[in-house]
């Protein structure tokens, strides 16, 4: 479980507590380094016929903007910058964490939960913030019989509270399941003889393919899980 | 076959070793926690900061540009096809009016000479008919004329041939007397 271990590149200490700059904050700089210098460097020339990289960063915006505008509607695009940071911060995390050797932000639960405690804790303000009380509404489904309610509102609330941990987990378990399985493929690989290195090296081949993927799609249902729980917010229905 | 399952098996056991080597998983040490999360925090806020103030607002910009455009031009388009269309249908119009101008003018002076060519005939008829009118009073006159000369000539001859005859002078009158008035005069 090397991988996932975290060292200190230099010691820092702020107001008593230890912030040292490590290899998960090292890659953290990184990801937000090559985000940031990806979208300036993409729009340098703003034109309106774009050239090809242009158009990656405009394909993300619309991908990104027409999913918020989906689940949360036209009033939803205020929180378009924060879903869409949320989104490419986790996708190039993942998609980073990748390259051998690299360190995994995404692999570590405090990162995932964190993010989620984010989310959730954003839009349970923002529920209170547009409903009031009447956003306890949402732990009580109309047209349901009273006898019933006493069933569901428990659920409701623990599916409630259970959220940041749901959405932190799903992320997280499937980062380090992953890389445990490439590290686990990638000792049978080293330790056997030659021809016993040919089916784990096929094998981690192909799942390295499968981890492309999965990295994507964590980030993206993570932004959408963000969506719905926002949308539960702002517009209160299932 | 037998040595090989051995190995792999050798070669699992080493690996699940290794992982269990390391105490406990690196994700759960909470001496790692409060540097992730502070780190966390910087790198996001200041990600978010990018994003939303500079990053995103160019790129919305351009796309909000781009639509503008493309709607600009195309209503640009259909402005100056219904420009070329109404142009179409005065320039049709034009012609048609043109053209009933054109029959118009045609009816008009075909009409005109028609009636001045009737004016002519009508002119010309009358002055025939008053040269006729004319032609007939000098034709009769002269006729009048040639009967009374006729009515002298006889009396003349007869006076003539009747002094041959009887040898003696005979007055005009005398014979104009005789002479029976020829009828008609």
């Amino acid at each position: 479980m090397e991988q996932f271990e975290v060292h200190k590149i230099f010691s820092l200490h702020l107001f008593g507590q230890d912030v040292s700059f490590t290899n998960s904050a090292l890659m953290m700089v990184v990801a937000l380094v090559l985000i940031s210098g990806f979208m300036v460097f993409a729009m340098r020339s703003r034109s309106l016929v774009p050239t090809r990289i242009q158009s990656m960063a405009e394909v993300l915006y619309e991908y990104i903007a027409g999913m918020v505008k989906e689940n949360l509607g036209e009033e939803g695009m205020k929180y378009f910058p924060w879903i869409f940071s949320i989104f490419i911060f986790v996708l190039v995390l993942n998609f980073i964490g990748l390259i051998p050797g690299v360190f995994t932000v995404t692999s570590h639960i405090i990162v995932t939960f964190a993010l989620a405690a984010m989310v959730w804790i954003t839009a349970t303000v923002i529920g209170f913030w547009k409903h009031g009380f009447k956003y306890l509404k949402l732990f009580v489904p109309e047209g349901v019989p009273f006898w019933l309610l006493i069933v569901i509102v428990p659920i409701e609330l623990i599916s409630y509270f259970i959220r940041p941990i749901s959405h932190s987990v799903r992320l997280f378990a499937n980062m380090m399941a992953g890389h445990t399985m490439l590290e686990v493929f990638a000792g049978f690989a080293v330790m056997l003889p030659w021809w016993g290195k040919i089916a784990p090296t096929g094998f981690m081949v192909a799942f390295t393919g499968l981890e492309v993927l999965v990295a994507f799609l964590q980030a993206l249902i993570f932004a959408v899980l963000t969506c719905i729980y926002l949308n539960d917010a702002l517009h209160m229905h299932h | 076959m037998f040595a090989g399952t051995t190995m792999l098996f050798a070669a699992a056991a080493e690996v699940a070793e290794g992982a269990a080597r390391s105490e406990g998983l690196p994700q759960l040490d909470p001496n790692h926690f409060a540097p992730q999360l502070f780190w966390l925090a910087v790198s996001f806020a200041v990600l978010l900061f990018i994003m939303s103030r500079i990053a995103l607002p160019r790129v919305g910009d351009v796309i909000e540009e781009r639509r503008d455009r493309i709607k600009r031009d195309l209503d640009t388009a259909g402005r100056l096809k219904d420009e070329t269309d109404r142009a179409l249908s005065d320039y049709e119009k034009a012609l048609a009016d043109a053209r009933a101008n054109a029959s118009g003018i045609a009816k008009e002076t075909r009409e005109k000479l028609a009636s001045e060519t009737d004016a002519e005939r009508q002119r010309l008829d009358g002055q025939l008919a008053v040269k006729l009118q004319h032609a007939e009073a000098r034709i009769s006159e002269t006729k009048a004329k040639a009967v009374s000369a006729i009515g002298e000539i006889a009396t003349e001859t007869a006076r003539a041939v009747v002094t041959k005859l009887i040898g003696q002078d005979v007055s005009p009158d005398e014979v104009k007397k005789v002479l029976r008035p020829i009828p008609g005069e």
